[in-house]
């Protein structure tokens, strides 16, 4: 039995949508936020997505701010309805262009249709973008994205580089332009999460990539597309560990651990040229996902020092060198480190001429931040702060302070080195030509530098 | 639908808040619903947005209801799916105002349009209004044979809808069989889900008074619907999907190509993106070959990398499902896993319910090869400024400790800890020490020399103070100022809030009264004295009967208080093997991520259909309460009455069955109830005895540990074996023996033709059997095939039991017979015996 009852949260305005079966008690709603936002159980101080109370299960999931939430009696598929409401988040989002409170709050009456649709009596019917478009009829009402933070991962586009048309992620694909026809793109985004630990002595503890190659069609027609990867690509590693560095591959091939994909990939040449055909269906969606720990190359190095300097005294110098090309440039980088907890006063030295950095020191949890607009590669740039201590500083002070941790995002690199050969589409006629955005970028997931 | 809340407080400026926006709203309403004016439509589709989010933030615009109906009448589709919208959630509050959108519905239910015939009928059916049914009839029936696909996936979930309204009217419109051969023969893969999730429902409500529904039921699990589902498994939503790999997981296939065929069919499913299909996926895979070893472990390593690029390219909460997943695979294969433990390391940016989770999989995988990089790098965690976190890999550094032989480096990480100086890492270390001083006593020199130079004045949580204190008296001989730590301990007796402390307090004094006696003395008065005046009624008792125990005879006392002690080998593990096991027969629910079964926290109506565990459930109570040491058969006794109505049920339900649909020992609900049946009749036929002794369950025998040395292991086949007539096996004990032994004897017999005759149901073989002191514990099939499990008992030995799997086809005369058994020297003799009783079947 599938029992499903959605609820929407926004902030700490309360709910907007039930597709109630009727067996969950009224307040489901009230009940959910009092025990979500006052969550102390077990020491911990964020409710885990899942928890039971009374006999009701609660599924929640945050997006772009927002609580998506779910209600059952039922012993469901936990994963099922996490993934169903992840799902949702996005169909929304496809529709309103922006996911978030505002466009949210202007558009219920849409999204309550939306919820219509895609759940009856508690039977997931679609959550399709593309079927659903032609049982809904509510148009979005399109809040201007221009004045809103990003939102989301594919939202990294909007900032900086100028090649990169950033109006593309915040279209709704059913709202029409104002200038009347659509523009014919397809835009294919190769994103990369890098996590990366160094041991204090620099050397690489554990490296992962996790990658999705995500795209976002405008097509009218749907027409058939094919994707080139990397020839030498190669998926599995064998009966070896796969943190068998010294034997990873032939120079330059890229081996993947795994990898999944959307249901419409179809895969039957895949294994012979590394070529993906799919019809993509309209709306944002993972054609790929793929998880990589094979060894690379990290972009950036991070030395972190933290010495006493006196009695009540101590210094902290670090350092980041950025080692990758010269003519890529990273973004939006911010480097933390938590200090020793009687830390109370910490004064900066920036290089001179550093431009764009901003530092700070957080009282609250005591930690430092350092914030870069950029960094161009085969740069570095260096750090000191001097502390002041309440009390002397402990024996060691090495295990009061750290681990540095650092998140920032690089346009057009890619870790991996994962490749989208070509992307091909099926031509309806000579004349079609449509916009193709093939965009790499790199992001921070866990990079952190151990003390 | 029900009308949302109406109690809604804190609403933001533009909401309106008194009667007055209401009546507004109806007199415009009002104005526009005899309009044909151009543009009314517009302003209509204003307003009704207007009404539609009012209801949705919970005001109640339900007196709206008739000026909305009047003003539904439009052709527009924006409009008409508002009004449903509207009417849908008040209808059930206003069964006479529901009336009203009868007609329209009805009339719209006949549209040209089938986007409308669809909503229409959609809304028709979410009235919800009991005295209306009889207009749903007519056009569910016409909706399920539209011929758009859209109606007819609107209708499927209709009728289930109406069935929940009147469940007679929907019988005896004869829908189940209508929605059964849509199932069977529609194009639209959405409709035949929609089926198939209505027929689950209906049928599973309707079993229990209905032996045809739950024929019905059985029949969903038929080797030709699972067939049939799964050759159009790609046509599948993913949604869809879920569900049909759900059903397919519960069918038991007949063979071992079977299986491989399924697998093979299914094993791009792995590669699915949707976590929630490859989490489907791998229920199914593991399910099926649970008896297969090899293959079974062969799945794991399959599953493993999917399940890893699943947990990490997901948002946290999708990672947080895969990996409850993922920790329970872990502690059932630790070894299997034991090479990925980094993939187990936290990243400092997760969420805690996500690092707690990678926690205790470190400590799960821990083993000799990967001990000292899971411990160095949970020692950066302790190190961390996350407090929880540093708490909880302290405990896990700990765990893993006590499972390691080689807790060398560990006990000097442990040591280190202390040395930190960080109350809540000195605290959790604390009560970890005293664990490992519990099980590793001759640590105790190094760890004591730490342990007192911390002073009990730092440390405030109860347990860690109960545990400094239980040293300080267990090692007193040991640690020089011991009596005098105790003695200011007694001092402040009266701010010691926590009663643990204060047991432990007297106990430890005492202790180190025994071991230096004028040292503490004058401490002990203090502390009985202390104690006789504790409010607490624990802490008092205690003060007081170490008080007579001393004033009777002092070494008598120190034998009671300071025994010689032993190490501890193992402690025990929190969650018996049944529970585990019934979490793992769970897998892909919410008992993983709960790590309990579904009984502990659904209430029966709710398991669903396909998910037999309520019968278990209710007998598990037997199987615990046998832990306490009250008999369970004598709580299944009483619960007879109950029970054996089900059973006689599906008794013939076994016989009309086609023959496809065989009872297995893992899934199966007749399985369960046989077995009742067949403790039932043992008690019964038992109940002459005059004394009644009850067989001690395994579970007491595993639990002391005592199973290895009870059974002479060496021994060597006896000839003749002799079986416990009274033996008693609980189904679930079975399901777990079954999947944990392996095969011991495999053999094919032939049936002599008066057996094969007197085969006319498997009762009648399950009677003769029991005559032999073979337990029958499921049966299933109809001729020519039948499916028995039995069980049998070695006398005397009651932790020697021997499961039996036999097929018998009538149509060849052979059965086949799989043996396995706890004691796999006797399973030659078993099966000469089981072999012998089955030859005499028919001739007596």
């Amino acid at each position: 039995m599938f029992e499903l009852r959605m609820i929407l949260i926004v902030k700490e305005t309360i709910p907007n949508s039930d597709l109630n079966r009727g067996d969950v008690p009224k307040g489901s709603a009230e009940i959910f936020f009092r025990k979500v936002k006052f969550w102390k159980e077990d020491e911990e101080e964020e409710a885990p997505p899942v928890f039971n109370l009374d006999g009701v299960n609660y599924f929640h999931v945050k997006v772009a701010g927002l609580l998506f939430v779910a209600t059952t009696r039922v012993n469901l598929s936990p994963s099922l309805v996490l993934e169903l409401l992840q799902r949702i988040a996005r169909v929304i989002k496809d529709y309103l262009g922006v996911l978030n409170e505002d466009s949210l709050r202007k558009n219920f009456v849409l999204v309550y249709e939306l919820l219509d649709e895609v759940i009856d009596f508690g039977y997931v019917q679609t959550t399709s973008t593309e079927v659903l478009k032609s049982y809904v009829f509510n148009e979005p009402i399109v809040v201007d994205a221009a004045r809103l933070p990003p939102l989301g991962p594919a939202a990294m586009f909007m900032q900086g580089t100028k090649r990169m048309p950033g109006t593309a992620v915040t279209k709704s694909v059913v709202a029409n332009e104002p200038a009347g026809r659509k523009r014919e793109e397809i835009f294919v985004d190769i994103i990369e999460k890098i996590s990366v630990t160094f041991s204090s002595s620099g050397y690489i503890l554990t490296s992962e990539i996790d990658g999705t190659i995500q795209m976002k069609s405008y097509l009218t027609g749907n027409p058939e597309i094919r994707l080139a990867l990397n020839e030498d690509l190669s998926i599995g590693r064998g009966g070896r560990s796969i943190y068998d560095y010294s034997s990873s591959g032939g120079a330059g091939a890229v081996i993947l651990d795994d990898c999944n994909f959307h249901e419409s990939v179809h895969l039957d040449s895949f294994d012979m040229d590394r070529t993906l055909t799919l019809v993509p269906p309209d709306g944002e969606f993972p054609v790929m996902n793929y998880r990589m720990t094979q060894e690379f190359k990290p972009p950036f190095r991070i030395n972190a020092l933290i010495e006493e300097a006196g009695a009540f005294k101590a210094e902290v110098i670090l350092k980041v060198r950025a080692e990758f090309s010269s003519n890529i440039t990273a973004n939006t980088i911010v480097i933390q480190m938590p200090l020793p907890k009687y830390t109370t006063r910490v004064s900066f030295e920036l290089e001179p001429g550093a431009v764009g950095n901003t530092t700070d020191f957080k009282e609250a949890n005591k930690r430092l931040e350092w914030g870069l607009k950029k960094i161009v590669g085969g740069s570095e740039h260096t750090l000191r702060a001097k502390l002041t201590f309440s009390q002397e500083a402990h024996a060691n002070i090495m295990k009061e302070a750290g681990p540095v941790s650092m998140t920032f995002t690089i346009p057009m690199y890619n870790a991996s080195r994962l490749q989208v050969r070509y992307l091909q589409i099926a031509k309806k006629s000579k004349t079609y030509n449509p916009y193709r955005w093939v965009r790499y970028v790199t992001q921070a997931n866990s990079y952190v530098a151990r003390l | 639908m029900a009308p949302p809340a109406q109690t809604q407080k804190s609403q933001s400026p533009s909401q309106p808040s008194g009667k007055g926006e209401v009546s507004d709203l109806k007199l415009q309403l009002r104005q526009l619903a005899g309009s044909r004016a151009p543009g009314t439509d517009d302003s209509k589709r204003e307003l009704f947005k207007k009404v539609i989010s009012y209801m949705t933030v919970g005001i109640d615009v339900s007196s709206l209801f008739s000026e909305m109906v009047m003003c539904s009448a439009t052709h527009d589709i924006v409009l008409k799916k508002m009004c449903y919208l509207y009417v849908g959630n008040y209808a059930k509050g206003n069964p006479d105002l529901a009336l009203l959108t009868i007609n329209f519905l009805q009339k719209d239910c006949r549209d040209e349009d089938p986007m409308i015939r669809g909503l229409a009928l959609r809304s028709l059916c979410s009235l919800r209004v009991a005295n209306l049914v009889e207009y749903l009839v007519g056009p569910l029936g016409l909706g399920l044979k539209d011929n758009n696909s859209y109606v007819r996936t609107v209708a499927a979930v209709g009728v289930l809808k109406l069935y929940h309204i009147s469940a007679s009217t929907c019988i005896d419109a004869d829908f189940p069989s209508m929605l059964k051969s849509l199932m069977l023969n529609d194009p639209d893969a959405q409709v035949v889900a929609n089926c198939l999730s209505a027929l689950q429902e209906i049928w599973s409500l309707e079993a229990s008074n209905s032996e045809e529904a739950s024929r019905e039921r059985e029949a969903l699990l038929s080797k030709p619907i699972v067939y049939y589902l799964l050759n159009r498994i790609k046509e599948f939503s993913e949604w869809a999907q879920c569900l049909v790999l759900d059903l397919v997981s519960k069918y038991v296939p007949s063979d071992s190509n079977e299986i491989f065929d399924m697998m093979n069919l299914l094993e791009d499913r792995l590669q699915h993106a949707n976590g929630a299909v490859v989490l489907a996926t791998i229920k199914l895979f593991l399910h099926m070959t649970l008896s297969m070893t090899d293959v079974h472990q062969q799945v794991y390593e399959r599953i493993k990398a999917p399940l890893l690029t699943l947990v990490s390219s997901g948002s946290p909460e999708q990672s947080y499902a895969v990996l409850s997943h993922l920790h329970l695979l872990v502690i059932r294969a630790p070894m299997l896993f034991s090479s990925d433990y980094k993939h187990f390391y936290c990243q400092y940016n997760e969420p805690s319910y996500v690092k707690k989770l990678k926690l205790d999989m470190l400590t799960a995988v821990a083993n000799e090869s990967n001990t000292y990089e899971i411990v160095t790098e949970l020692c950066e965690y302790v190190a961390n400024v996350d407090v929880p976190i540093a708490r909880e890999s302290v405990r896990a550094v700990g765990k893993i400790a006590l499972q390691q032989y080689d807790v060398n480096a560990i006990v000097d990480r442990l040591l280190q800890f202390l040395e930190m100086e960080k109350d809540y890492v000195t605290a959790e270390t604390l009560v970890l020490v005293k664990d490992l001083l519990r099980k590793y006593p001759q640590w105790s020199q190094d760890c004591i020399a730490v342990v007192g130079n911390i002073s009990s004045k730092n440390i405030q949580e109860p347990k860690a103070k109960a545990a400094l204190i239980w040293m300080l008296g267990e090692y007193s001989h040991d640690m020089l100022d011991a009596p005098y730590i105790l003695e200011t301990l007694i001092d402040n007796w009266d701010d010691e809030h926590s009663a643990e402390v204060r047991l432990h307090l007297l106990t430890a004094v005492l202790k180190c009264f025994f071991r230096r006696p004028p040292e503490t003395q004058k401490t002990l008065g203090a502390a009985l004295a202390a104690g006789l005046a504790d409010s607490h009624q624990d802490v008092h008792d205690r003060a007081l009967f170490y008080y007579r125990l001393l004033q009777n005879n002092v070494s008598v006392a120190e034998r009671v208080v300071n025994p010689p002690k032993q190490a501890v080998s193992v402690f025990a593990d929190t969650q018996s093997s049944e529970i585990k096991d019934r979490i793992f027969d769970e897998f892909n629910s919410l008992s993983v991520v709960y790590q309990k079964p579904s009984y502990m926290f659904t209430d029966k109506e709710h398991r669903g259909p396909f998910e037999f565990s309520e019968e278990p459930g209710s007998l598990s109570v037997g199987a615990v309460s046998a832990d306490n040491g009250i008999p369970a058969q004598r709580v299944e006794a009483s619960d007879n009455d109950l029970l054996l109505g089900t059973s006689e049920k599906e008794d013939s339900r076994g016989l009309n069955n086609n023959g496809s649909a065989y009872s297995a020992p893992s899934y199966d609900a007749s399985a369960v109830s046989l077995a009742t049946q067949a403790t039932s009749e043992l008690t019964i036929s038992n109940s002459s005895l005059p004394t009644y002794a009850p067989q001690p369950t395994l579970a007491i025998d595993d639990l002391l540990g005592l199973g290895p040395t009870i059974e002479p292991a060496a021994v060597p086949a006896p000839p003749s074996l002799n079986l416990n007539g009274r033996a008693v096996l609980d189904p679930s004990s079975f399901q777990r023996k079954w999947g944990q032994l392996p095969v011991s004897l495999s053999q094919e017999y032939s049936m002599s033709p008066r057996g094969v005759a007197a085969l006319t149901s498997p009762q009648v073989l399950l009677r003769h059997m029991q005559a032999h002191s073979i337990h029958c514990i499921a049966s299933g099939g109809q001729a020519p095939n039948f499916k028995f499990f039995f069980f049998a008992q070695k006398a005397e030995e009651s932790a020697t039991f021997f499961l039996v799997e036999c097929l018998i086809n009538t149509s060849s005369s052979k059965a086949q017979m799989k043996v396995k058994a706890d004691d796999q020297s006797l399973s030659e003799a078993f099966s000469a015996l089981f072999q012998s009783a089955l030859s005499k079947f028919g001739t007596s």
